[in-house]
């Protein structure tokens, strides 16, 4: 009964076509965006919003990012993490050479600029699939890490090359980069910059584009034939996807830690945001966010859970037994709904409608 | 089946939900430390002694002393992995007003929380890792980088080296292996610079994490460039796969010296028998024959030596971690002397005690530290304290001390630090303090 649609009649395109068909769902995400904006940062802790939304939310955007590529364009790529470092890096050389330039922009600017590297490497997609282009993609990973590892310049000669965020403000007295703003303005910040982000991409995948995208992935021959070009849809995925994703590093580096090293968008940040998005659900922007709170809250909830049931068990131990836990955790859940996280509340979606009377 | 499935999503739903439970606040008359530790990942096997001496050191405080001028230590423990992100998440749940400060035990981790620590006013304790130039005190008011940074780490072994060439560096060749990150990169800028004044030639040689891919390094090392000697800054697996690598080529080794991360028992046992005669920085003495230790065995272990043994008593790593936890102890006592015997301070009045924390030889033998350190004096504008180095050797079976105690050549190190902080300074809009 939670969802009975009985009553809601659609009499033009434009409700048709509307984001959120469904007012339930409307309404709920509504009520979620207004829950998270006012709610949570009166409730929550410091902790709470330092180390486990702000990521989340960040981890959500690089998610929304490789979901355009791989879930919605079907090219697999494991260059996310140099991809972010991209991000990272480019933001901390615009922010440091003009001071001046509004803190928003930057990393608009630097998600720009990391679209234009993932052109440059989408380039082997037009010849490869697959596997191959994974492997292709691997070289973006490397490459990028070495290259902001190597040369000093990208790190302004700093002795360890760690770049570390200057304080900037969004609007006048709210400082949201850097440790010197405080977490209730970093997270609103994050919240709405995000969900902006969220919905472009939404509407992306629903629009001409998107479904040029979808039917590259599909079957990119067929696509082919009926006048897409394999090219434009390509490259362009690329290039939206770096956007997303170079915009995440830079907030990953600027106001989640901080300060960061090369060394933080290894390989390992790849698997991440990929096991991200196929827990989550392989296209689904819903999916990415779920997919995202399956990776960075699981864990600490393990630990955080242990350790509040037993404070005296050793952190050793913990420590191994959310390794076991998370990894049964992956499996499980990919053997039940091998479709991802959002899979399954679309299929809660649909049992709602029916519940109670079923037949 | 599908009613199984949503089932499982709302436990995992629920699962998610009990996460960021807060601990009880610390009563009163206790002075709390959280510490970082890491028990699990690749960096363990070090990871694990260190931590053990500390709370052991933390237990000899509250056993036979009744805490610090009655202030009984607590302490919680969050397990980092050695990794940046959990560092920081470790952090933000064990911080606390009345933190007594923090040791993150690794470099990565230092970067990350310098500005948090600052801005939460918690002191933070790097001993001999973290950012160099930290030891600026006007820049970096909450970071305490005593008794020695890299930067002095690299003078002293380029200091040894040419003590054991005959006074001159003129036209030597050394080579430097690093681990790939925030740490192996901080000594770099200062052995070039003194290659530069001495005239000897450095190459550089970059070991990716963790470092089991050392292959290529040595032959070029061994076989190519031939250098006089090796330096290294590893940790971890890095160090012991080092040794082995080396041996393979045939590199000579008493001519390879590790800084103090890279010479522990997990190094070189690995290793076996080729690890003989291999070198490390050190500045606390190993071994066993100290007081403080002894009383460790009294106090903590109830006089059994074995069990001791069993958990890293009388290791480098151990022996590290009970000095490190010394300095933490000896800063929360001065403090005390500022703001008030007998009670709980918090992090930023124990800021106060680490600028005044002033360790003699006497103060040393009173702690049962006679001859395992040299003593560290404390300022506002120096961090660092002006501590010393030796460097050890491992024989097969211990690591011995070979060498009479360096003093760093300080002059252009500080002035380096200070460039280095004023830069910093400006990248982020900071003022520094004036020290009066």
């Amino acid at each position: 009964m939670l969802y009975r649609e009985a009553g809601q009649f659609k009499t033009s395109y434009a409700a048709d076509q509307s984001l959120f068909p469904i007012a339930q769902d409307k309404w709920g995400v509504l009520l979620l965006l207004a829950f998270a904006a006012f709610a949570v940062p009166m409730l929550a802790s410091e902790y709470m919003l330092n180390s486990i939304l702000v990521p989340f939310l960040v981890f959500s955007l690089a998610a929304i990012g490789l979901n355009i590529l791989t879930g919605y364009c079907g090219q697999l790529s494991l260059g996310t993490g140099g991809f972010m470092a991209c991000g990272a890096f480019f933001a901390y050389k615009l922010t440091i050479a003009f001071p001046e330039i509004h803190i928003v922009a930057i990393f608009l600017l630097s998600g720009l600029g990391t679209a234009f590297v993932g052109i440059l490497f989408g380039i082997p997609s037009l010849r490869i699939k697959g596997f191959y282009l994974a492997v292709a993609t691997l070289a973006a990973q490397f490459f990028l890490v070495w290259m902001f590892n190597k040369f000093g310049w990208w790190t302004n000669y700093s002795p360890s090359g760690v770049i570390s965020a200057p304080p900037r403000e969004v609007i006048p007295g709210v400082v949201v980069t850097g440790t010197s703003g405080t977490p209730e303005a970093k997270y609103l910040f994050l919240l709405v910059f995000v969900a902006l982000l969220a919905l472009l991409a939404k509407n992306l995948v629903r629009s001409r584009i998107g479904r040029t995208w979808m039917a590259i992935r599909d079957m990119d021959i067929a696509a082919e034939i009926i006048g897409i070009r394999p090219m434009f849809a390509k490259l362009s995925a690329f290039a939206v996807s770096s956007f997303f994703i170079g915009i995440s590093g830079a907030l990953w580096a600027f106001c989640y830690t901080g300060s960061v090293e090369a060394l933080a968008f290894e390989i390992n940040r790849s698997f991440q945001v990929l096991f991200m998005i196929i827990i989550g659900g392989l296209g689904s922007i819903l999916g990415s966010f779920l997919g995202a709170a399956f990776i960075v809250l699981l864990p600490l909830a393990l630990s955080n859970g242990m350790l509040a049931v037993d404070p005296t068990i050793s952190v050793a131990l913990v420590a191994h037994i959310e390794f076991m836990i998370f990894g049964a955790l992956i499996v499980f859940f990919l053997i039940v709904e091998p479709h991802g996280l959002a899979r399954l509340w679309n299929l809660a979606k649909e049992k709602l409608r029916l519940w109670p009377f079923p037949y | 089946m599908r009613f199984k499935s949503l089932c499982i999503a709302a436990a995992g739903a629920a699962l998610l939900t009990t996460a960021a439970t807060v601990p009880a606040p610390a009563e009163a008359q206790e002075q709390y430390i959280p510490l970082l530790v890491y028990k699990s990942g690749p960096y363990a096997p070090n990871g694990i002694p260190i931590a053990q001496g500390w709370e052991d050191y933390l237990t000899l405080i509250n056993e036979r002393d009744g805490g610090v001028g009655g202030v009984k230590l607590v302490w919680e423990e969050c397990d980092t992995g050695y990794n940046n992100d959990r560092g920081v998440e470790c952090y933000e749940r064990l911080k606390r007003d009345t933190a007594a400060g923090i040791q993150p035990l690794s470099t990565g981790i230092t970067y990350a929380l310098i500005d948090r620590a600052t801005q939460d006013k918690i002191p933070l304790f790097t001993s001999g890792y973290g950012r160099t130039s930290a030891a600026y005190g006007p820049v970096f008011p909450y970071v305490f980088s005593a008794p020695l940074t890299y930067w002095s780490g690299a003078d002293v072994i380029t200091q040894y080296i040419a003590d054991q060439e005959g006074g001159s560096l003129e036209g030597k060749k050394i080579a430097l292996v690093y681990h790939d990150s925030a740490y192996g990169k901080e000594p770099i800028a200062t052995l070039e610079r003194l290659a530069e004044e001495e005239g000897f030639e450095l190459f550089l040689f970059p070991v990716a994490h963790p470092g089991l891919e050392q292959k290529a390094t040595w032959l070029q090392i061994g076989r190519q460039i031939r250098p006089d000697w090796v330096a290294m800054w590893g940790w971890g697996v890095m160090n012991s796969t080092a040794v082995k690598e080396a041996a393979a080529v045939g590199y000579p080794m008493d001519r390879f010296i590790g800084i103090w991360w890279s010479g522990s028992e997990p190094d070189v046992i690995p290793a076996g028998a080729d690890a003989s005669g291999y070198k490390a920085l050190s500045f606390h003495a190993p071994g066993e024959d100290y007081e403080v230790l002894q009383d460790v065995v009294e106090y903590v272990y109830g006089g059994d030596a074995e069990a001791a043994r069993e958990a890293a008593w009388g290791q480098v790593l151990y022996n590290r971690g009970i000095f490190l936890m010394a300095m933490q102890v000896e800063a929360i006592r001065a403090a005390q002397a500022i703001h008030g015997e007998g009670e709980t301070l918090t992090g930023e009045q124990i800021r106060d005690g680490w600028e005044a924390l002033t360790l003699t030889e006497e103060t040393l033998a009173s702690l049962g530290m006679d001859g395992f350190t040299k003593p560290v004096a404390i300022t506002c504008e120096d961090h660092e304290g002006g501590g010393q180095a030796f460097v050890q050797q491992w024989d097969g079976e211990s690591w011995n001390i070979i060498s009479d105690w360096y003093m760093p050549r300080r002059g252009p190190l500080k002035e380096a630090y200070k460039a280095d902080a004023l830069a910093y300074a400006a990248e982020k809009g900071i003022t520094p303090r004036t020290c009066e």
